[in-house]
């Protein structure tokens, strides 16, 4: 391919990709050009992914065009896509643990002598592209024993092994150490040096402003802008990139907070593989109060709540709920001082889905005497109170008896909040509770949050989405990259702000 | 009316039912193909299997003596399965059920019934912890369930033959000496009654342990539990639930149903244990049973009955039509490879029965 020096490696054309009557991509062009990092730049779906998989031919655009080396190409599928000299560097590695690097680098594409696999050919093949474009990584250990940061050299490899021209990363920094990110970096550079094209999707500031050429600003699955990195800065993508969002109002009390209910303690939590997700957190929720959690997807907020009802133990710092201290407590005596938590995936943790509405309303108080005759659970109440509890909150299924796996997933976090706010909680915890709601769910389940706050509940509300930040909270924490890098009121700061903080502005701009 | 809205609910669960039925007809549909191709007459042969499970009382009490253990070995997997794990190691907890009843039975003097009573309970736990140790190996260490039970068969079953050895030999034979009489749990009165069929305690006890798998899971907290580790531990998890601890009851529970076979068929049908180079199989079976029976108490108790009676049948076979009994164990695979592969089975079935649900 070498010898067609042609400018334009992806040229893409107004593409639009529908899901049903969901519009992921509105209308998106990006050109790439040889050597050159352009960065794909947006909120949590803002449909970057969804964009890069119809690059990638998993998924085929219902409008526009793509043009590969200036020649429009309809992308079948992934082969085909690298085929064309396109490589996906995944966000999860694609790779076979015990297998060595040399192995999974050659898999489907492996050296053969005759019916032989050619082992030496490929470890030399490996060393040599690994020496061209500094991806260090000795060709014979297996992957188990690497660090992320090596395995993610293998998957650039894989695809540079198989002559890809153009890398795509997925949110490559999102699993790595300081260090390795700073490694990263140097070796996007190395690559676009030696010609290669490299699309950069991140929502990360700084390191567009230190690596990228160009950058593409999508939101909400429209195409917002196409910026030259040296003409622009962090404050404007960060404005681009977050939109104006009006909070719409919510009536509430005057903001009257009482003692702290909640304190966290430079809380510190490690990742298996020793990355500092959590980094010496401090945090207050006081009763009557909502504390918001702002921030991108994976930057420590489900290891955060997790942390606080002792999902996951952490390694330094400590949790006090109502002035002591959490740490030898289970997760369900944390429950019973008085703790109730929203978890973030509904499906995963919050219901059990092949179970009906009762039984999924007890599955944290199941054990207590009142649920309890003798050895047999009191059914009766169980299926009385589900009744009472589907008409309080509005939970629209055909009865008590109906399993919660065919309901919509309003009803379903409907059915959760219920449980978890009938347990009279000091402390609620509610993560991304309007996720994937409709405009009357989410308004209902608002309503509830501050009702709750105004009653004297401590409300620790983490979400992704700024607007709900900025319309229930009464102090809002900026986290990124598992630190508080900011707080704010919503009545003291702007989106641009926040959008700013969330994208690791102020944390230091190593 | 909640409860019948309930009924409701459980019945149109349970049409769920017609796969194994139209299984169990295909699969002895095959067997009579077989049997033609092999120059029997499948008439016959079905005629004298079904004589020999009603033929006479003796052998209706050696029918239900037989389907006993398969039964238990059906909850005993039934039970694992409700919590997620795959119990593939009843037939080791039999052993240690049946060789620390045995010894119970041969070296402890005790007054009648009292023995017995005691040997069975010494049964039910040593196959209970049997069961503790493939769910503590799981949960402390991580070590997948299958191979933990296939590897303490095998310790089992040698396990038993150093201990039959050591302590209950009986020179010059395969087998360990006899149980004291006072260990016996058989009634000797219905024996006679029953034309020496061997009914024993066993014949009490199931009618219980049927009510009480149902009883456990339908109506306590403690099958709650089970059911939501079994259903989304992640959840269970999120609950406060302590995971590991349900694990390891549950699999007490599974063992010692797999013990109380092992007891049930010392102290009640043989009154010795042999030493065999190989397992009873009454564990896999049970996984077959339980797998036919949907994990319910009614299909389980339904479907071990069938598998009891068929397999106890295919004697009469042999003698009655000359068919050799082992294609018995054609149809009874075909009716576990229909069941396992419903999708064969759905597409013999007229199509409105088979509505479209692929997409989730």
């Amino acid at each position: 391919m070498e010898q067609k020096r042609v400018e334009k490696v992806l040229e893409l054309k107004h593409i639009t990709k529908k899901f049903g009557n969901f519009v992921a991509n509105d209308d998106v062009s990006l050109t790439v050009r040889r050597g050159e990092i352009h960065a794909l730049l947006g909120e949590n779906g803002a449909g970057k992914s969804t964009l890069m998989n119809v690059v990638f031919g998993m998924y085929q655009p219902e409008e526009g065009s793509i043009s590969v080396y200036e020649n429009e190409t309809k992308i079948e599928n992934p082969n085909h896509a690298i085929h064309l000299g396109i490589g996906m560097v995944h966000q999860h590695f694609k790779l076979i643990e015990n297998f060595t690097v040399t192995e999974n680098i050659i898999i489907g594409m492996e050296p053969k002598d005759g019916i032989r696999l050619n082992m030496k050919a490929a470890v030399k093949e490996v060393q040599n592209i690994s020496e061209k474009y500094g991806l260090k990584v000795d060709p014979n250990s297996k992957i188990e024993d690497l660090p992320v940061g090596m395995q993610q050299k293998v998957e650039i490899l894989k695809c540079l092994y198989r002559g890809a021209n153009l890398l795509i990363f997925d949110e490559p920094t999102a699993v790595l150490t300081p260090d390795e990110i700073g490694e990263l970096l140097q070796v996007m550079q190395k690559l676009v040096a030696e010609g290669k094209s490299i699309i950069l999707i991140t929502h990360k500031l700084n390191e567009i402003m230190k690596v990228a050429d160009k950058c593409t600003i999508i939101r909400k699955g429209k195409y917002i802008a196409t910026v030259d990195i040296k003409d622009s800065n962090k404050e404007e993508l960060a404005e681009m990139m977050i939109g104006k969002n009006i909070s719409r109002e919510i009536d509430k009390e005057a903001y009257n907070p009482k003692q702290n209910v909640l304190e966290i303690k430079n809380l510190t939590m490690l990742s298996s593989s020793k990355k500092k997700v959590l980094n010496n957190i401090n945090l207050t929720v006081a009763a009557g109060e909502i504390v918001g959690i702002a921030g991108v997807d994976g930057n420590g907020q489900m290891e955060l709540a997790e942390a606080i009802i002792k999902m996951r133990d952490f390694e330094e710092g400590d949790i006090l709920i109502n002035g002591v201290s959490q740490k030898d407590k289970s997760t369900r005596e944390i429950y019973e001082s008085g703790v109730s938590y929203v978890p973030a995936d509904r499906h995963k943790h919050g219901l059990v889905l092949e179970n009906d509405i009762a039984e999924n309303l007890i599955l944290i108080e199941y054990y207590k005497e009142k649920y309890n005759q003798g050895i047999k659970l009191n059914k009766a109440l169980m299926y009385e109170e589900a009744r009472a509890a589907m008409k309080n909150y509005d939970v629209r299924a055909e009865n008590e008896y109906t399993i919660v796996r065919g309901m919509s997933g309003g009803n379903q976090q409907k059915v959760i909040l219920s449980r978890e706010i009938s347990r009279d909680p000091e402390l609620l915890i509610i993560v991304q509770p309007t996720r994937g709601l409709d405009i009357g769910a989410i308004d209902f389940i608002h309503r509830q949050v501050v009702r709750l706050r105004d009653k004297g509940v401590a409300v620790l509300l983490i979400s992704f989405e700024l607007e709900e930040i900025l319309t229930l909270s009464d102090r809002i924490d900026i986290i990124f990259d598992g630190q508080i890098v900011g707080q704010t009121k919503p009545t003291e700061t702007n989106d641009r702000e926040l959008g700013l903080m969330m994208a690791g502005k102020g944390s230091g701009d190593e | 009316m909640n409860k019948t809205m309930e009924k409701i609910r459980k019945n149109l669960k349970s049409s769920q039912a017609t796969i194994p039925l139209v299984a169990i007809l295909i699969a002895l549909f095959i067997g009579a193909i077989v049997m033609l191709i092999g120059g029997y007459n499948p008439i016959v042969a079905y005629e004298s299997l079904v004589l020999k499970i009603f033929g006479s009382v003796y052998d209706m009490g050696e029918t239900v003596r037989a389907i006993i253990p398969l039964i238990l070995s059906g909850f005993a997997v039934a039970v694992a399965s409700k919590a997620g794990i795959f119990n593939i190691g009843v037939d080791g907890q039999i052993i240690m059920g049946a060789v620390s009843s045995l010894l119970v039975g041969t070296l402890i003097d005790l007054p009648p019934i009292i023995h017995g009573i005691v040997a069975i309970v010494v049964g039910i736990i040593a196959g209970g912890l049997w069961g503790v140790l493939i769910a503590s190996l799981k949960t402390k260490f991580g070590i997948n369930e299958v191979i933990s039970s296939i590897m303490l068969n095998y310790i089992a079953l040698y396990l038993s033959h150093m201990l039959i050895k050591s302590f209950a030999a009986q020179e010059g034979t395969a087998r360990s000496s006899l149980i004291k009489e006072s260990a016996s749990i058989g009634f000797p009165s219905l024996n006679t009654l029953f034309g020496g069929a061997r009914i024993h305690w066993g014949f009490i006890i199931l009618p219980f342990i049927v009510f009480a798998f149902y009883y456990f899971f339908e109506k306590t907290r403690w099958g709650y539990e089970t059911k939501t580790v079994g259903l989304n531990p992640d959840a269970a998890n999120y609950s406060g639930m302590k995971v590991n601890g349900i694990l390891i009851r549950t699999m007490f529970i599974s063992g010692a149903l797999g013990g109380l076979i092992g007891a049930l068929d010392t102290l009640g049908v043989y009154g010795y244990v042999a030493i065999v180079s190989s397992t009873s199989g009454i564990g896999f079976d049970g996984i077959a049973i339980a797998l036919l029976g949907g994990n319910s108490t009614l299909g389980t108790t339904l479907s071990g009955i069938l598998i009891g009676a068929l397999d106890y049948g295919s004697q009469g076979m042999q003698f009655g039509a000359g068919v050799p009994s082992e294609i018995i164990g054609i149809v009874i695979s075909l009716i576990i490879f229909f069941v396992a592969a419903p999708g064969i089975v759905k597409a013999l079935l007229p199509k409105k029965k088979a509505p479209k649900k692929e997409v989730e």
